[in-house]
């Protein structure tokens, strides 16, 4: 096999969709228990023997993977990205081997974890104790293993307080970060990860992330699935493109990711929710609520533009300052606007409860493009309170009163300026 | 260290009994999982196992008494009636809970790999647990009534393996069919409740003629009845514990071990050919 440690060729993954919308591999799904007694009943050896190619009625096929084939390195980040449906988690689900592949062959060489979502297996009625050793065994680690580790998780979780309690009394960013420590030490040559790992403020993304490359750094190989292009950027030296359940492209990060942006256009949403976002820290003074385009998506350029902002106060915030940041899908921040430099409310402490931010832009001199946004709110200058890079996707298009024919491919400010010709 | 993993449509049958001794801690983990989390924010505990038969057998044996029934007419009422809850409390709490036990454990189902055979196998343990636990009571019993079991006594690990197997085979064909078909759901509640009329609690299986005048055919009753392999078992434990007129009734033994292993090897052999559809159909 070389060095490759995965080796993936002509997979493929077929589901039947019933009328009653049932999914299933291979198998009659739209009849009830009493037709298949019926058919039973009528012919036992038939059934018992299990006709499965029989083509059920009423069924449609549907491939939610075909014909896939690719490799991994060892030591390779790769990053899988395709829109929703695109096979995705289709793909995951076959490399962890939750679900068996309907053709194809998959073959990898060493100890593989998988982390479709963190917490699996958390009971709400155990301790945070408890909890530790029956999500790692879950993970597959052993117990002695777990025993080992148990200090280092422990710290790393930091809720060593509440470590006796059930975790149905905890908060969820308490919770996710108790569930993430269990599965940042897992020591798998190979990890597989799902993108709900990617989420979150910039603390814990950092920390995640960070748990990560250190993964990664050390030799070992990830299997990162996203549909956020700028984490896969940030993390991954190969990309592979799925789209309609195949193969649309491999090859490394920059190539991959370029056409991917090219050719997708971003889902904008008019208002985003961001107090759904996991937080890794857990009682924010000034925690972000909603991101609403009140003059609706996507932005143009040169145009006015108002940004509303709820967050929900608790406790005392002195000097509550908040910021918007454009950044390029790579996470290079591109413009600025703070109620600090823009003298919005300087000083202001508002009460608890939730509150509403106007921002008002009197002309986007964004290059046309997409952008992430990033919100962040603060209590005085060095106080960071919610911060979240990427809360939103934007995209900003060419308007008809400024008309933006060319910009190269790069999102940045377009600044405005005189310009004559000068005369020798 | 390093180890290959070919996955292949068809393929983990290789694998499988390899992987479910590499996963045997996980087995650990969900048992003492469903023990501890059984009887969290109750007041009296772990009590709920021994309070649970015991109410139970005090009800049938007031009832028996009313009713004037007169159990083997040597040994005392409630150790008559307590032997035979016993093993079919046991058998009916573990195959229902075996038999849910893949849809209530779905997340897992849905989001790890491990083989699914550790579920309901080890979700057979806790009712195992309340069996020790209340067997327990069999003993206290004895002393108050100052019974000493017979000799037969040694043979009673016999019967609770046969009960074992019984659960495990009903609770594994119950499982992989409850992802599926959820009716299931509404049938298991009906056969515990039906079971316990069917099963020899109030009365010996000797009581039981053996043949029956059926429109001029002489039909097997007791056979046909001891079919059941919780009959069998039933009567195995009275006769381990309190032996005397309680004798085996053999064709019932014999169909009972036969059940048993056809139970078994029927609930794996179903278990394992649709296992690999759950995560799909969960």
């Amino acid at each position: 096999m070389g060095d490759s440690v995965i080796k993936i060729e002509n997979l493929s993954k077929r589901y039947w969709i019933g009328h009653q919308a049932v999914l299933g591999e291979d198998h009659v799904h739209s009849e009830g228990l009493r037709h298949v007694l019926e058919r039973a009943l009528r012919s036992p050896a038939r059934w018992f023997s299990g006709d499965k190619n029989r083509k059920p009625a009423g069924v449609e096929e549907f491939w939610a993977l075909k014909d896939v084939g690719f490799e991994i390195k060892q030591g390779d980040v790769v990053g899988i990205i395709g829109r929703n449906g695109a096979g995705k988690s289709t793909l995951l689900k076959v490399l962890s081997r939750i679900t068996e592949p309907t053709s194809g062959r998959i073959e990898i060489e060493g100890r593989i974890a998988s982390l479709l979502e963190v917490g699996t297996g958390f009971h709400q009625e155990l301790t945070g104790r408890e909890n530790i050793f029956l999500n790692g065994a879950i993970l597959g680690m052993s117990r002695v293993e777990i025993r080992r580790k148990f200090d280092e998780i422990v710290a790393f979780s930091e809720v060593e307080k509440f470590l006796d309690t059930p975790v149905k009394r905890y908060s969820s960013g308490m919770y996710v970060r108790l569930a993430f420590a269990v599965a940042a030490h897992l020591e798998p040559e190979i990890l597989i990860v799902d993108e709900v790992l990617a989420v979150g403020d910039m603390a814990f993304q950092k920390k995640c992330l960070g748990k990560m490359q250190s993964v990664a750094s050390s030799g070992r190989t990830i299997i990162f699935v996203s549909h956020n292009i700028g984490a896969v950027m940030g993390l991954c030296n190969r990309v592979v493109w799925l789209a309609g359940g195949r193969c649309h492209m491999v090859g490394p990060v920059r190539e991959v990711a370029d056409a991917y942006v090219a050719t997708t256009s971003l889902q904008v949403e008019r208002r985003t929710d961001l107090a759904k976002i996991v937080r890794y820290e857990m009682n924010i003074r000034a925690k972000l609520m909603s991101l609403e385009w009140l003059d609706g998506v996507p932005l143009k350029h040169g145009v006015p533009a108002r940004i509303r902002i709820e967050v929900k106060f608790t406790g005392d915030v002195p000097d509550f300052q908040l910021s918007l940041g454009f950044s390029t899908m790579e996470g290079v921040r591109v413009a600025t606007f703070d109620t600090d430099s823009d003298r919005g409310f300087a000083g202001a402490s508002p009460g608890d409860g939730i509150q509403a931010f106007e921002l008002v832009v009197d002309s986007l001199v964004l290059n046309p493009g997409l952008y992430m946004v990033d919100v962040m709110t603060r209590s005085g200058n060095d106080h960071e309170l919610d911060n979240l890079r990427g809360a939103a996707s934007m995209e900003v298009v060419s308007s008809e009163s400024t008309p933006v024919h060319f910009f190269g491919k790069e999102p940045s400010v377009r600044l405005g300026g005189r310009w004559t010709a000068v005369n020798h | 260290m390093s180890q290959r993993l070919i996955i292949e449509a068809g393929r983990t049958e290789r694998q499988y009994w390899r992987d479910l001794w590499r996963y045997r801690e996980l087995f650990y983990f969900l048992a003492w999982r469903d023990l501890l989390v059984r009887y969290k924010q109750t007041a009296v505990g772990v009590a709920w196992s021994f309070v649970r038969p015991v109410l139970a057998m005090a009800v049938l044996t007031l009832m028996m008494k009313v009713s004037k029934l007169p159990g083997d007419g040597v040994s005392p009422l409630p150790l008559f009636v307590f032997c035979a809850m016993l093993p079919w409390q046991f058998f009916s709490t573990a195959f229902s809970e075996s038999g849910s036990s893949l849809i209530t454990n779905s997340n897992l189902v849905s989001k790890i790999y491990f083989p699914r055979l550790v579920v309901p196998a080890s979700s057979i343990i806790t009712s195992f647990v309340d069996f020790l636990i209340a067997s327990v009571f069999t003993v206290i019993l004895m002393v108050w009534y100052r019974f000493l079991p017979p000799v037969n006594i040694l043979f009673l690990p016999v019967f609770v393996l046969l009960t074992l197997g019984a659960s495990l085979g009903t609770g594994l064909w119950i499982a992989a069919l409850m992802v599926k078909y959820r009716d299931f759901r509404f049938i298991v509640p009906f056969m515990v409740q039906f079971g316990l009329y069917a099963a020899p609690v109030f009365a010996m299986t000797a009581k039981i003629p053996e043949t029956h005048l059926w429109h001029g055919m002489e039909v097997p009753v007791r056979l046909i009845y001891a079919l059941n392999p919780i009959v069998g078992i039933i009567d195995g434990f009275r006769w381990c514990v309190l032996g005397g007129t309680n004798v085996i009734y053999l064709p019932g033994f014999v169909a009972s071990v036969v059940g048993v292993v056809v139970l078994v090897w029927s609930g794996l052999s179903y278990f394992r050919k649709t296992e690999r559809s759950f995560a799909d159909m969960i």
